[in-house]
């Protein structure tokens, strides 16, 4: 599936994140991030901070019991651990991003891949996912305390009745997206390792692209807002932790 | 069918070399040294237990959720789980387990998240991570709101489904049901006895819960 165009006026800067590398950055309210994964099978692991007290900064549990869910899509939203909304996913052609499975670190990476140093291999050296984000949690001042569950967006990992998880190969096509408006302003730690359930033991991590583009103010019958009572109490507890900014 | 085995444990109450009563809505805090068997008796039925753990000699080194849950590639705990720590070192295993499963996704209720589950005037109501932070502000230990991560849930019923719902149900545990756990190494034990009077999972009633410990 192709991304929906952005309109170019909007678009305040785009940049691509090549396989297994990782950023950060604050995405300022009222705008949004897209991920795109261009060439499928990417996953792009997320943590997110309220950008002005790190101590706030999402949580999977109340995210994932807020709205019922285990996974996340568009309409959901990313709750911090004070009970506000960070950012809304307003748009997704994915379909089913994980929550729950974590990053890769080095024993997993050297196990499955086997191990591709530095002075052999230059930049085509072999990461984890929790390298990289300890690595950019620490230029915030953020450390191991703050790594958190994060996001992987782009996977899918399901779970039988019996509780036993399934890592879906093949569930991001090429040029799918999803939209995160942040609620607040919210600083976004981002690394491109592979899943850690990612079964295929061949090293190829994926690109993914990144724009960040002015959204429309949230409207009164907002999808995300609006797709559970739960979320319009977020959203207000969010507008009274603002009132003072407008 | 969801399928539960049941194992008991051989350990003796009258050999343990610690016993306490946590009331409900309390917090409790206890360091367990490498070897040690913890075990928490569900008393009244369908208490649910937050539970976190860290390396006492390395607080910064607390429970993962995620990587427990990836590296058996199951969402529940019960006897046989290995508890892995955020640097993927083994803190505990659990060796008896008479209720079936444990949820790890569910995380402790807070001021905040009651808030937005149930009503914005439900914040007043005394919650897990107040418990939590009762507790560490109390203790000898450098810990603090950073260190509250994704914590357990023993004795809590948190089905997802396939289709990736996920749910808090009644309770599948009952009156003297427990779960026991030996340290892998030294750890903290942080426990709130969950207060939650807005959800079924405990029939909005809860209970006392019995800690043993045995050498």
């Amino acid at each position: 599936m192709t991304a929906p165009t952005l309109d170019p006026a909007r678009i305040v800067h785009q940049d691509t994140l090549p396989g297994a590398r990782y950023w950060s950055f604050i995405i300022r309210r009222g705008y949004c991030l897209r991920l795109t994964d261009t060439e499928g099978g990417a996953n792009c692991s997320a943590l997110l901070y309220n950008a002005h007290e790190k101590l706030e900064r999402y949580n999977m549990a109340d995210t994932l019991k807020a709205q019922h869910t285990a996974y996340l899509t568009r309409g959901h939203v990313c709750y911090s651990d004070m009970g506000r909304v960070l950012m809304s996913i307003i748009d997704d052609s994915c379909g089913w991003h994980d929550t729950f499975c974590g990053v890769s670190d080095a024993a997993l990476v050297k196990a499955k891949y086997g191990e591709h140093r530095y002075q052999d291999y230059r930049n085509e050296f072999y990461r984890n996912g929790r390298e990289l984000f300890l690595i950019e949690l620490e230029k915030w001042g953020l450390d191991r305390r703050d790594l958190v569950a994060n996001i992987n967006f782009f996977s899918r990992v399901t779970a039988d009745e019996n509780g036993d998880m399934e890592f879906h190969a093949g569930h991001s096509a090429p040029g799918s997206h999803v939209d995160l408006r942040a609620e607040m302003d919210t600083l976004v730690v981002l690394n491109t390792c592979p899943h850690p359930l990612d079964p295929v033991r061949e090293w190829r991590p994926h690109p993914v692209a990144l724009a960040i583009w002015r959204a429309d103010p949230v409207a009164a019958d907002d999808l995300c807002m609006n797709s559970c009572p739960e979320n319009q109490r977020g959203f207000a507890n969010t507008a009274i932790y603002h009132c003072q900014y407008d | 069918m969801t399928s539960h085995t049941l194992t008991e444990s051989p350990l003796d109450p009258a050999a343990a070399v610690h016993e306490a009563i946590v009331r409900a809505g309390e917090p409790w805090m206890k360091e367990l040294r490498q070897g040690q068997t913890l075990r928490i008796v569900d008393l009244e039925g369908n208490q649910a237990v937050d539970t976190l753990f860290y390396n006492a000699r390395d607080p910064g080194e607390h429970y993962s959720a995620v990587d427990t849950i990836r590296a058996q590639g199951n969402l529940y705990l019960t006897t046989g789980s290995r508890l892995l720590s955020s640097q993927g070192h083994e803190m505990l295993v659990i060796t008896a387990d008479t209720c079936g499963r444990h949820d790890t996704l569910g995380g402790a209720c807070a001021a905040e998240s009651n808030q937005v589950r149930y009503a914005l005037d439900k914040r007043s109501m005394h919650n897990c991570r107040d418990n939590f932070l009762s507790a560490l502000v109390q203790a000898d230990i450098p810990l603090s709101k950073r260190d509250l991560t994704s914590n357990i849930n023993f004795f809590m019923n948190v089905p997802v489904t396939p289709q990736g719902r996920l749910t808090f149900e009644d309770g599948i545990s009952a009156a003297g049901r427990y779960v026991e756990m030996r340290a892998l190494m030294d750890v903290v034990v942080l426990v709130s006895n969950c207060p939650q009077l807005n959800n079924p999972c405990n029939a909005y009633n809860p209970t006392p819960v019995r800690m043993l410990i045995w050498d």
